[in-house]
């Protein structure tokens, strides 16, 4: 059967992989490709690479990163940040991506997904979205774009079904209020997203404990999920290793890719 | 020598890495001259049949290949969309595909599980099983059972790998399916590695 996936994502500034709270403080972490590495020795599922500053500093996105990470990881590796058009995506390709991820610039131009999608195939788009709890909205969540700084008054189980329904073939939902708390995953906004769409749902943010992992899928149907913190933020007490994840996992009868030795 | 053919949906850079990470030397085929000198040829596979078949058509490949592969009995390694362009037809946006090999391909049902299948699903061959990672909304049904090589399962079990003579084919992206990947890959690459298939 299926397993389920564990994920790594970096946020990446100059090359580097970087660990913030709530989108704040970012500190340093490791070189980008010296940490793929070590996770894909260590048997991560899958990576994501976010250069979460090409937005803002209006430059394409850090392909000789994207291109030294692709050399060393023989996993599925998507990449996000700074994609504008059609162009960066085929070069995002090209340098050995397998996905893309598109989230700001989807809100601003929903035919980026569509035309990507004809493009590359749905399963090369990765529609990922930043919400956060707003109760005057009919789901009561709101999404947020440019590093979840700016709210945009669109919902956000609207938001993700009509990105299924552009040719988004998978959506990563980011929990705003729990990103960065360790407090575990937002387990009603992925229950209320699982019932919405019918592609894969990634789960990211608030993970801090083997527990959170497996109350996600337990609790609900998402397919994959973010652990950034609970594997190298050096703002924990104690980080976990890929293989006692799994093996953690695997007892409490979750199906993940068992480590292989 | 190695070719990846490399059209524009594919993911030959990432097939590149995972053969030079192994030790070969390849090199991309775009045209009908590229495949001259092929003792191994790759056909890399993301996106749609359409787009697949289209792309081939367009860069005049299709009798080239079949004239190395089934003609010359070059070694065939197809991934994915790649495997899937072997058989008669494609439900997928009604597509004629290659006719290498008698079959349809035909869709999950949406009903019963999420498509596309993504992740990494637990492969059964005649005596042993890995995990491989998968990504697709489709699946083939062969005519003829004994080219199945490897099975998976979501909502039944589907063919997740083929071997028949010198055509090799998987569901699954073996280059990007870790170590277990890779280890198949060079299989395929080594004459060691073919025959101790053959005899398995």
């Amino acid at each position: 059967m299926l397993t389920k996936r564990l994920i790594a994502c970096f946020d990446i500034i100059d090359g580097r992989v970087t660990k913030a709270v709530r989108f704040q403080d970012n500190i340093d972490v490791a070189p980008a490709e010296e940490l793929a590495h070590i996770l894909y020795e260590a048997e991560i599922d899958e990576l994501i690479f976010y250069d979460i500053t090409a937005s803002s500093e209006k430059r394409p996105i850090d392909i000789e990163t994207v291109k030294k990470v692709a050399q060393l990881v023989f996993i599925p590796f998507t990449v996000g940040g700074g994609i504008k058009n059609l162009s960066d995506m085929y070069e995002t390709l090209k340098a050995g991506a397998e996905k893309i991820s598109i989230d700001s610039m989807a809100v601003r131009d929903p035919s980026i997904i569509t035309a990507g999608a004809k493009a590359f195939g749905s399963q090369c788009i990765v529609l990922s979205t930043q919400v956060k709890r707003e109760k005057n909205l009919p789901s009561g969540y709101e999404v947020y774009i440019d590093g979840a700084r700016k709210a945009t008054g669109l919902d956000a189980m609207e938001w993700i079904k009509r990105a299924e329904e552009l040719g988004a073939g998978e959506i990563c939902l980011n929990s705003i209020d729990n990103d960065g708390t360790l407090l575990g995953y937002d387990l009603n906004l992925m229950k209320m997203a699982q019932g919405k769409v019918s592609i894969p749902l990634i789960a990211s943010g608030g993970a801090g404990k083997p527990e959170h992992l497996s109350d996600l899928f337990t609790e609900t149907e998402t397919q994959a999920a973010i652990i950034s913190s609970m594997l190298y933020s050096p703002r924990l007490e104690r980080n976990f290793a890929v293989k006692e994840l799994k093996e953690y996992l695997l007892t409490s009868n979750i199906p993940v890719r068992p480590p292989s030795c | 020598m190695i070719k990846i053919i490399d059209y524009k949906a594919g993911n030959a850079p990432s097939v590149m890495h995972a053969l030079n990470h192994l030790g070969f030397k390849a090199e991309f085929a775009k045209n009908k001259s590229d495949l001259a000198n092929s003792t191994h040829i790759i056909l890399p596979g993301v996106g749609s049949a359409k787009a697949t078949m289209e792309s081939l058509a367009e860069l005049d490949l299709i009798k080239p290949l079949t004239e190395k592969v089934l003609g010359e009995g070059v070694m065939f390694f197809g991934i994915c969309v790649g495997m899937q362009v072997l058989f008669d037809f494609s439900a997928e946006e009604n597509t004629a595909c290659l006719s290498w090999l008698k079959g349809q391909v035909v869709k999950f049902d949406r009903e019963k599980v999420r498509v596309p299948q993504m992740g990494w699903n637990k492969v059964s061959f005649a005596n042993k099983s890995g995990y491989f990672y998968f990504v697709n909304s489709y699946y083939v049904m062969p005519e003829d059972k004994e080219i199945i090589w490897g099975t998976a399962d979501y909502n039944g079990r589907f063919m997740a790998a083929i071997h028949r003579e010198n055509i090799w084919a998987t569901q699954f992206h073996a280059e990007k399916s870790g170590t277990a990947g890779l280890k198949l890959l060079n299989r395929f690459l080594t004459p060691e590695g073919s025959e101790c298939l053959q005899n398995a």
